[in-house]
């Protein structure tokens, strides 16, 4: 072994050191005792854990074994859901993570050795000593310094830079108040411990190193013989108290370790089993596709634990309070009493207080029996009491909390199961019924007559094909907003002439269309969904066309990933991708605008269906310049109308998300803010106004920019414009 | 505790365009769509709510009008304990007049304690069903009703006048009354719900004879002559205000 | 049958309302025609000096004093059984709603609702009636010439009701009064301390337009600027978000302002009746088809979210 050869001492055989130097029976025995107990603690544990999500229904989680098993397993590895955004955050629990899987398994190690090898095979047959036994203490003592550096920054930042998202405060306050001092001793508790055991370990291990006087191998524990040298320092020493200290810090040192393990089921470090599972079984498309509602006879929504999947329980335990979904969260930033946070705090709160599960400084105090702390039974709901009911309205479904969870907590479709159940009871706002009754009446929530759907069509100087009745190339679903909305259509007849103009096929359903139903589903009133898919089935049965373009993002996603489950399975895309692609084939011809520009990009669009190249691609090729705000693409942030919001009274707002959103774009020093959802054009418009900055910032849609370039002068040197990517 | 009947209505929905029959004496009603008067929908948000608060029992009755079927299977999905339509009415408009008398001739049958219909609906130029059902089954009667509360035999009720006016009546049951508005806006009836109640059936069906008339006839139906349409202001916001600060400006009306 | 019309007056604190003018003015129009006597019947403790009809009835009976349906239906129906009148003339009020068919009904004589116009030919009765909200105006003929019609107030000019006159004839009341089934228990007077809208001269009025409660503040800041009131339709004090005082309409208040504002008022019939005689009607819905610009004199299209803010800002 020529690398250890250049090494301080000799490798001898017997290099190694003793587990259980200077113990008698009885301390043994205590010790094996003890480590019983605690397994056994951690296994009683993490059975009631398990026992409790296999209440849960099936979550259908076991497909795609390949991408589950190794790439997820890989990603965890990696930590990269956890460095996402927050890199030195990243860095700092692969530290941590890694630190404690390799002292974790040092451990194991040790006890295969001495308890297996030894005992089965005799002490001969060690393998724990010489080259070995160097490799693992060099290993271990840096890993366990990478460990202490992890939880060090992880410390200072808790401590001392006290990011928001880490701060407990509550989006929905009760009147009588809260305290979660708890939390916070909890998260304390839990770093501290795991500092304490790496820093006794090294304690631990420098005194044995004093006691058995510097053997010359022991250098390969370089924090081990430092600590040594440390002792020796102050007096420490083999031949004075340093067995002593040895056999005392061998004790603590166990003692937190056997402690920590024990300590596992019951508290925040459950998360380190939890997340792993969480990860595995992570759905990201379970917000774009929506599970039918429970199948129960009585009710709709869920009232109760046995009413979710495992996965939505294990997603309550997966949660360790990191706060990301707290701070991207619109409805939260809005001032509205809606953190996704608190509603997993609260229905894990609530979960283990109904399972009478055990957990260890976590929990939130309250005076009165309220909220999280509700009990079960006496008529109290968990859609009303334990989560309010403007918690859940206040969601916009915007995605946002689930795209920014690094543990694979899925939020969105807790929240609408549980609308379901307000809407099964009726309890809901005056406008949201007036809304909903308007949709399942006549097809569209502005309570017009379906037959004035296509009404905007009628000052076109031409005809847009029926598509029952004639066969298109494309058929657009234009949606209730660009149809109805005054100030919506012309932006709809400039997207038609647009079309029209440069020979494309295309054609409408007429009064055959009726709402797509993606927020009447979000909303939570399934049976709704079902008819206006039925209906929308129909109409697009007997249509004949290739494919669908929608105008709205909402529109587009339920066609795309909703309706296959119904029966009516067709290729969707967003009017922003069917101009990129007639832009890119020359069908139609843009020249260069020039203009400086920032993109908005539509939930439903961007974060849901990972479409943000095309509207981005359409104003490259009119030259215009993109200036991204810092909330862009995935990680973009709502307008606020989302999941039914856009039916509900906005009014008790601190700061609508619309006006957030455009003074984020105010300090990019652009011109023009571009939009490509119907929804949008009307938040930010208003935004615009209310914010006072009408004239400063011009809200305008990609296809207004388009019919603006197809008829731009033609530049001096028009050659790039009008070739895309 | 009461047992209470509620009639409901289908109407022309108003949101459509009403178009006329030939001889303009009817609207079209063939391609009409019909909805529920939206008296009938606080009537029985009414009853339903008066049950809630001393049990009791709701009956719907509606007599075989557009789409009816669809209506009474929400009621009984948002919590009425029995529907009934009263089959065996021709096709097309059945007046108030007919309508009480064939309801009237059902009910004779039944028992209960309070019945509780609309005020009145878009089309019923021959008087209100409630009052003549009333008249049919001698009954005291109470309209533009806001609020019912129901003891020991009599109903407390609330009758509305203009100007912000109320007075509180009790009236011995059975009695009649036509609500104006229901205490609370109606509830909405999820459509997984309705659908549960459609498959489940148990609309009772009673065959009638309609009979008797209004007596009137209607010779034609028009629209108003809109002669004196607005004198539309047109411009920017900010153009309007002026023209409209002016207006009240030229008549001395602000300063 | 006798060639006269019957008038039921209404009265509130013993004062005649101004519909009863309006309906004795046109029963004279109408038994002049039919050479009959224009009738009018006051039940209850009310000053009738002012009315212009041929003959005042009055009944007196403590049932009557108060209004109950059933009782003041019993007193009419036995003065129409008594007199046998061509016509029976009824606001179309919450009087009018209970009465009118009620009386129907009793009588067994057809009734027409909602009339906004009456004509005499002949010996037919021809009633105008609004129907469908007010979409559509019914042109029908009483069968048999004689029935009962309930009138829209505001249809008909009160000036031809007033100046006294009558002969004042004391009738008898029924003997059935005594046995109603229907008690009065209170009246609930509308609620004081709060702006008297029929008194401002100027009035700013929202309708749902205005979407939430938290918009008044756009409409207040424009009253408060031009020293106006806000008064309001059915649906924003259906919601609460101002008190039942501020309602103009049939169920609310009867407002003549000089100039009559409005902002996201789509103009149903029973609001258009409280505030026609308005002697300025301005009015601004997105809806171009909204019947509020049939009755208003100017109007906008103008979004009521961004002429608000305008007008308070110029007139500051």
């Amino acid at each position: 072994m020529s690398v250890f050869a250049a090494g301080p001492g000799p490798i001898d055989e017997i290099q190694t050191r003793e587990v259980f130097a200077n113990f008698g029976f009885f301390e043994l025995a205590l010790f094996y005792l003890l480590t019983a107990v605690a397994i056994g603690l951690f296994a009683y544990g993490a059975f009631r854990r398990i026992r409790k999500y296999a209440r849960g229904r099936r979550a259908g989680r076991l497909t795609m074994p390949f991408r589950r098993t190794v790439v997820r397993t890989a990603e965890i590895g990696a930590n990269a859901t956890i460095g996402h955004r927050y890199p030195m955050v990243g860095v700092a629990h692969f530290l941590i993570f890694w630190g404690f899987i390799v002292l974790f398994i040092g451990t194991v190690i040790l006890t295969i050795d001495h308890d297996i090898v030894r005992i089965a095979f005799g002490e001969e047959a060690s393998f724990f000593k010489g080259t070995f036994y160097i490799v693992y203490s060099v290993i271990l003592d840096t890993w366990g310094v990478a460990f202490l550096a992890g939880l060090a920054y992880m410390g200072l930042r808790r401590g001392l830079s006290r990011p928001r998202n880490l701060d407990y405060k509550r989006a929905e306050e009760p009147p009588e108040g809260y305290s979660r001092a708890q939390f916070v001793r909890g998260d304390w508790l839990f770093l501290g411990l795991l500092a304490f055991i790496a820093v006794t370990g090294y304690l631990e291990e420098g005194a044995r190193i004093v006691a058995s006087d510097f053997p010359d191998f022991e250098i390969w524990s370089p924090v081990g013989w430092l600590v040594g040298r440390g002792f020796e320092a102050i007096g420490v020493d083999a031949a004075g108290p340093g067995e002593t200290w040895r056999h005392v810090l061998w004790w603590v040192h166990s003692l937190a370790a056997l402690g920590f393990v024990a300590y596992i089921p019951f508290s925040k470090a459950m998360h380190m089993l939890t997340d792993f599972g969480n990860l595995l079984f992570f759905d990201e498309g379970s917000s774009r596709r929506l599970s039918p509602p429970v199948e129960a006879p009585d009710h709709a929504g869920y009232q109760s634990l046995e009413d979710f999947t495992w996965k939505e329980l294990l997603d309550l335990d997966a949660c360790t309070k990191c706060g990301r979904c707290h701070v991207v969260c619109p409805a939260n930033a809005a001032g509205a009493p809606l953190s996704p946070r608190d509603l997993i705090l609260d229905l894990r709160q609530w979960a283990d207080q109904s399972t009478s599960t055990v957990s260890i400084l976590d929990r939130e105090h309250r005076v009165e029996p309220t909220g999280p702390l509700t009990v079960n039974g006496d008529g109290t709901k968990l859609a009303g009491d334990v989560i309010k009911q403007s918690t859940l309205w206040s969601c916009t479904t915007c995605m946002a909390c689930v795209e920014a969870c690094p543990v694979g907590i899925e939020h969105v479709p807790t929240i609408i199961q549980l609308r379901r159940s307000l809407v099964d009871e009726g309890s809901m706002e005056q406008s949201l019924v007036d809304a909903l009754s308007n949709i399942a009446s006549q097809g569209n929530s502005f309570g017009k007559s379906s037959r004035m759907r296509a009404r905007w069509t009628k000052s076109l100087d031409f005809t847009i094909p029926d598509a029952r009745k004639e066969p298109v190339k494309y058929l657009w679903f234009v949606g209730d907003f660009a149809s109805f909305d005054e100030r919506l259509q012309e932006q709809s007849r400039t997207l038609a002439r647009l079309l029209h103009r440069s020979g494309v096929s295309f054609g409408i359903l007429y009064e055959g269309e009726w709402n797509a139903g993606n927020d009447v589903r979000r909303v939570g009133e399934e049976g709704l969904f079902e008819l206006l898919v039925e209906h929308n089935r129909e109409a697009l049965e007997a249509a004949r066309f290739e494919e669908i373009f929608t105008t709205d993002p909402h529109s587009l996603n339920t066609l795309k990933n909703e309706y296959p489950d119904f029966g009516a399975s067709y290729p969707v895309k967003h009017y922003t991708e069917l101009l990129r692609d007639l832009i890119k084939s020359g069908e139609i011809k843009v020249r260069p605008l020039g203009r400086k520009v920032t993109y908005h990009d539509p939930c439903y669009l961007a974060r849901y269906n990972n479409i943000t190249r095309a509207p981005r691609l359409i104003l490259e090729a009119m030259a215009c310049h993109v200036k991204e705000m810092p909330r862009n693409k995935q990680g973009t942030f709502c307008c606020g109308a989302g999941g039914g919001r856009i039916w509900m009274d906005d009014s008790g707002l601190v700061e609508r998300p619309s006006e957030n959103r455009i003074r984020e774009a105010m300090e990019l020093g652009v011109d023009y803010f571009v939009v490509s959802c119907p929804k949008d054009l009307t938040m930010y418009s208003d935004a615009a106004k209310t914010t006072g900055n009408e004239d400063k910032l011009t809200v305008i849609d990609v296809v207004g920019l388009v019919a603006e370039a197809m008829d731009a002068p033609e530049p001096a040197m028009a050659s790039e414009a009008g070739d895309v990517g | 505790m009461a047992d209470m009947i509620v009639l409901l209505r289908q109407v022309p929905d108003l949101v459509e365009e009403l178009e006329l029959n030939d001889d303009s004496t009817d609207v079209e009603r063939e391609f009409m769509k019909f909805v529920l008067s939206e008296w009938d929908d606080y009537a029985l948000e009414e009853a339903l709510l008066v049950k809630e608060a001393s049990q009791g029992s709701v009956t719907v009755v509606a007599l075989d009008d557009p789409d009816v079927d669809q209506v009474l299977y929400t009621a009984l999905a948002k919590g009425a304990d029995k529907a009934v339509k009263l089959t065996g009415s021709e096709e097309g408009w059945i007046d108030s007049h007919q309508r009480a008398r064939t309801i009237a001739s059902w009910m004779r049958n039944q028992t209960y304690d309070l019945v509780l219909t609309g005020v009145q609906s878009v089309e019923d130029i021959d008087g209100q069903v409630g009052m003549l059902l009333a008249q049919e089954l001698q009954h005291p009667h109470v309209s533009v009703v806001v609020s019912v509360e129901t003891k020991n035999g009599s109903a407390r009720v609330t009758q509305e006048f203009g100007g912000g006016r109320f007075s509180e009546l009790d009236v011995q049951l059975p009695a009649v009354l036509g609500i104006q508005q229901s205490r609370q806006a109606p509830r909405y009836a999820p459509i997984s719900r309705v659908r549960q109640a459609q498959q489940a059936g148990g609309l009772e069906e009673v065959p009638t004879e309609v009979s008797g008339g209004s007596g009137l006839t209607v010779r034609r139906l028009y629209a108003p002559e809109s002669t004196d349409h607005a004198e539309m202001l047109e411009g920017s916001a900010d153009e309007v205000a002026d023209k409209i600060i002016e207006l009240l400006r030229s008549r001395g009306l602000i300063k | 049958m006798a060639s006269d019309v019957l008038v039921l007056v209404e009265h509130i604190d013993s004062e005649l309302t101004d519909t009863s003018y309006e309906l004795v003015g046109k029963a004279k129009d109408l038994a002049g025609g039919w050479n009959g006597e224009a009738v009018a019947l006051a039940l209850g403790s009310v000053d009738t000096s002012e009315l212009a009809a041929d003959r005042v009835l009055k009944m007196a009976h403590p049932s009557l004093d108060n209004y109950t349906p059933e009782a003041w239906l019993e007193a009419l129906h036995a003065v129409v059984q008594e007199r046998d009148p061509k016509l029976v003339l009824i606001a179309n009020s919450t009087v009018g709603m209970d009465l009118g068919a009620g009386l129907s009904g009793r009588w067994g004589k057809p009734i027409a609702a909602y009339a906004s116009a009456i004509t005499g030919e002949d010996q037919d009765v021809v009633v105008t009636s609004q129907v469908f909200g007010g979409k559509l105006l019914a042109e029908a003929v009483i069968d048999g010439g004689q029935g009962v019609c309930t009138v829209i107030a505001g249809s008909f000019p009160g000036e031809a009701g007033k100046g006294g006159g009558a002969t004042v004839e004391d009738l008898t009341p029924p003997a059935a009064l005594g046995e109603s089934r229907t008690s009065f228990v209170t009246t609930i007077e509308p609620e004081g301390g709060d702006v008297d809208i029929t008194e401002s001269p100027l009035l700013v009025s929202i309708g749902r337009g205005i979407e939430s409660e938290d918009n008044i503040e756009l409409a207040q800041e424009f009253a408060d600027a031009i020293g106006a009131a806000v008064s309001a339709s059915r649906p924003i004090t259906d919601a609460g978000w101002l008190p039942k005082t501020r309602q103009v309409g049939k169920s609310g208040m009867k407002v003549k302002p000089k100039a009559y504002l409005t902002f996201g008022i789509s103009g149903a019939p029973e609001h258009l009746e409280g505030m026609r005689d308005s002697d300025l009607i301005v009015a601004c819905n997105i809806d171009e088809n909204a019947p509020i610009f049939d009755i208003a004199h100017f109007g906008t299209t103008t979004d009521l979210f961004d002429l608000l803010p305008a007008l308070t800002e110029k007139v500051k």
